[in-house]
């Protein structure tokens, strides 16, 4: 009990036990499979959304370009999925059978070298992973040891996000174009467009972002966490106190665009394709929004932000089909305004005392980060990243 | 304490309560419903009663596309108003459910598998640019629903779950190469256009067509979609000095290039060289300005100034419905033909079953088409009639060479991939 309780308070425990029994109780019971598969392509956002609480709310890096990494991870799996989807018999019809029908349409005659490995499933699942860490890498390693923070970089993230959606439109002979990868059909020949592997993989997506919270949870705890937080508030002191700052933000950044690429691949599992409408610099802010709305200094509340934002956007859509944009608009304004740290800030300052004194206390007050002193809660969410 | 629970009680058995009546009124409705009559016509539980059949309505409202889908949207409204004054579809009332794909691929899918597993609709009539149909179409193949898609597109797709109301690009481009060729006397020609699948495989056509009359192609280049900087190419272009400048650029850069073309002193309304495009309908020159666009010739299959009894009837239709100053530009005529071919196509088979509607759609005709006559092909697109009309500054085309013939489509064409 002792170690549990070193990286995770009671109140958190109790927020990882809500959610598990969320995702693996109350919607599959709740939901049809349509719903719950919806239900299943936001909470891939989530992935996206808690790690931005890491870089943003606890590091205090704002990157507008995490649908760089979603797309990576998303892309890699998809690569993976289309090639098994396009086997000679099945592309019989093409000048060349036995590529994706899309490099058919571009005349491409041969199989580009940098999809072949992407037969492997092992090498893909092991992509989805190295590939944005050493993008990620690559960029933080570029930017951080020049101590380029704040506004400047989340300018940049920008700035990448469109090239690599230009770069993808632009090479649809070997990316798929605007149409993006689609039409995917099966995984190591087991269908993942019938409606019990929709159930399969909805569990699986929940489980890996359970384990994603409890492992965003240990390293918050650690003395990394702690480094974290220290550098968003007083970055030179951090310095002075003779840490390589630059080195706590590449880590964080490679961090959360692991997260946001495995965010990506479950995302073409259950969705069945992949499109450079998730790169860009929109769907990009949009995953900031989700972070806001959750409460950016918590990992718990992302996930709720991910869910409501989501939710709110399908219902508004479904039952206004023309005005919708302005209702969900309304919801962010109304975020932004009244609450300014989100989901969790609410839950910090009217329910969390309510919980602490049915549980018997105590259980806070040892991490005070989770509970934002008042200093914090005036600084607005916009106000944060400029620093 | 007692209380609460009192409450919570009497709270309780009221919902039971309600919760019973509901039950009885949902009981007493279906036994209302004679099951035997809906289950004939309806054996795979459509959202098919005896008075009522659900369509979807399927298209961007929202964000960038929406400029071009509103007119779709709008002819199919219409079209679907029109059959209901008429009596409908087997005596039953069309009701739409119409879902937004705010201008992005994976909402269209989202939305597309709503109405198909949720709302059960007998057919959607939607989509717009080849990458929404991309999108949705293993949804439809997958759920078994029934896609009505209206935009002229570049062919390579034959999907049981889909019938193509517009032209796909042979129908579009040889008749219209072969008219420049021979009426104008092109012999060379500018192939440019948007960078994506559309302008790519209608381009690789069109060259070939070219190259196998004997003429030339003197330059090919592509711009990715929203680009405003054409003078580049319209300098090469005046070096080049073609015949004919085949455009295939689409939406938003349409301004910029045919303004800044003028700008450079090309002048369409001399012969030469000639603009040839097949992506600019009058709904897009509303953008452009018909003095930026005038001279210009269009090859597709439908113009808003058709003469013909079934088109004038359309037109003033339209108005009346959405405003006298509405144009009416190819995709939207097509639309429009959706609900129509599917009514047609439901009533042959006597039957709103996916399966037997896909079964009667080949060989469906229509003589009321505003365009004049369209006939449904073996393989799901329209046999139809291939027009060029000459841009005038009223934002209007003006026809001036019809086929003589329904052009036959052909989605894979032998000797052109």
């Amino acid at each position: 009990m002792t170690s549990l309780k070193s990286f995770m308070s009671r109140q958190e425990l109790l927020g990882l036990l809500v959610i598990a029994a969320v995702l693996f109780v109350v919607m599959p019971l709740a939901m049809d499979i349509f719903r719950l598969n919806l239900f299943g392509k936001y909470l891939t956002y989530a992935f996206v959304a808690i790690g931005l609480v890491l870089c943003w709310g606890k590091g205090g890096i704002l990157s507008l370009g995490q649908g760089v990494f979603f797309g990576l991870g998303g892309y890699c799996m998809a690569m993976y999925l289309k090639l098994e989807a396009s086997t000679p018999e099945a592309t019989a019809i093409q000048s060349t059978p036995g590529i994706p029908d899309f490099m058919d349409w571009n005349q491409i005659t041969a199989l580009p070298w940098f999809w072949e490995p992407f037969n492997s499933l092992t090498f893909t699942l092991l992509a989805i992973i190295v590939v944005p860490a050493v993008f990620a890498f690559i960029i933080g390693a570029a930017m951080f040891k020049r101590r380029v923070g704040g506004v400047y970089f989340a300018i940049i993230t920008q700035a990448i996000a469109a090239i690599l959606t230009i770069l993808i439109i632009g090479q649809q002979g070997y990316t798929g174009g605007v149409n993006g990868i689609t039409d995917l059909r099966t995984l190591k020949g087991w269908d993942i467009r019938t409606d019990e592997a929709k159930y399969i993989l909805y569990y699986v997506n929940g489980a890996l972002l359970i384990g994603v919270l409890v492992l965003c949870q240990i390293v918050l705890k650690s003395k990394l966490g702690r480094l974290l937080v220290a550098v968003r508030d007083q970055e030179d002191r951090v310095r002075f106190s003779g840490y390589d700052v630059s080195n706590i933000k590449i880590f964080v950044f490679c961090f959360a665009a692991v997260l946001s690429a495995i965010g990506g691949a479950m995302f073409t599992l259950q969705v069945g394709f992949m499109s450079p409408s998730f790169v860009g610099i929109v769907p990009s802010i949009e995953m900031v929004i989700f972070c806001a709305v959750g409460g950016r200094l918590s990992i718990f509340g992302a996930v709720y932000g991910t869910l409501l934002v989501n939710w709110a956007k399908t219902t508004f859509s479904e039952t206004f089909p023309e005005l919708w944009l302005f209702g969900l608009g309304a919801l962010f304004i109304a975020v932004v305004l009244v609450f300014p740290n989100g989901l969790s800030g609410l839950y910090q300052s009217y329910l969390a005392p309510l919980v602490d004194r049915f549980m018997g206390g105590k259980g806070r007050g040892s991490d005070p980060d989770t509970s934002p002193p008042a200093a914090d809660l005036t600084a607005a969410p916009s106000a944060k990243p400029a620093e | 304490m007692r209380r609460v629970k009192d409450i919570v009680q009497s709270r309780m058995s009221r919902r039971s309560l309600l919760a019973g009546t509901a039950a009885t009124a949902i009981l007493m409705a279906a036994g209302t419903v004679s099951p035997s009559f809906a289950d004939e016509v309806n054996t795979t539980g459509l959202a098919v009663t005896d008075d009522t059949v659900q369509v979807g309505i399927l298209h961007s409202v929202t964000g960038t596309m929406a400029i071009s889908e509103t007119g779709s949207v709008q002819a199919e409204k219409l079209a679907i108003e029109q059959i209901n004054a008429m009596g409908g579809v087997l005596g039953r009332k069309i009701e739409y459910i119409q879902e937004d794909g705010a201008s992005d691929w994976p909402t269209f899918a989202e939305k597309a598998k709503k109405l198909l597993v949720n709302d059960k609709v007998a057919a959607v009539f939607g989509c717009w640019t080849s990458a929404s149909r991309k999108a949705v179409l293993p949804v439809f193949e997958q759920y078994n629903g029934m896609l009505y898609y209206p935009t002229f597109y570049e062919g390579l797709e034959q999907s049981p779950n889909v019938i193509y109301t517009g032209q796909e690009a042979t129908q579009q481009i040889i008749a219209g190469i072969d008219w420049v060729a021979k009426e104008k006397g092109a012999k060379s020609f500018y192939l440019l256009g948007s960078d994506y699948i559309w302008p790519r495989t209608s381009n690789k056509i069109a060259r070939k067509h070219i190259e196998k009359l004997g003429h030339k192609v003197v330059g090919e280049e592509y711009y990715p979609l929203g680009h405003t900087q054409f003078n580049s190419v319209i300098n090469k272009i005046k070096l080049k000095k073609p015949d004919v400048i085949y455009a295939i650029v689409v939406g938003g850069s349409n301004v910029a290039f045919y303004k800044q073309l003028k700008a450079a002193g090309i002048d369409m309304t001399k012969e030469k060289p000639l603009l040839l495009t097949i992506s600019v309908t009058e709904d897009e020159i509303r953008g452009i300005g018909g003095e930026n666009i005038e001279g210009a010739y269009a090859a597709m299959k439908y113009f808003q100034s058709l003469d013909n009894e079934n088109n004038k009837e359309f037109v003033s239709a339209f108005k009346e419905m959405w405003g006298e100053d509405i144009v009416i530009g190819d995709v939207t005529q097509a639309a429009y033909l959706g609900p129509w071919l599917w009514k047609a196509a439901v009533e042959k088979a006597g039957s709103f079953d996916i399966d037997k509607v896909r079964l009667a759609s080949p060989g469906i005709e229509l003589t009321t088409a505003p365009e004049g006559y369209v006939r449904v092909h073996e393989n799901h697109h329209l046999w139809s009639k291939t027009r060029i009309g000459l841009a005038k500054t009223d934002g209007q085309y003006e026809l001036v060479y019809e086929t003589a013939d329904l052009m036959e489509p052909d989605p894979f064409p032998e000797g052109y991939q």
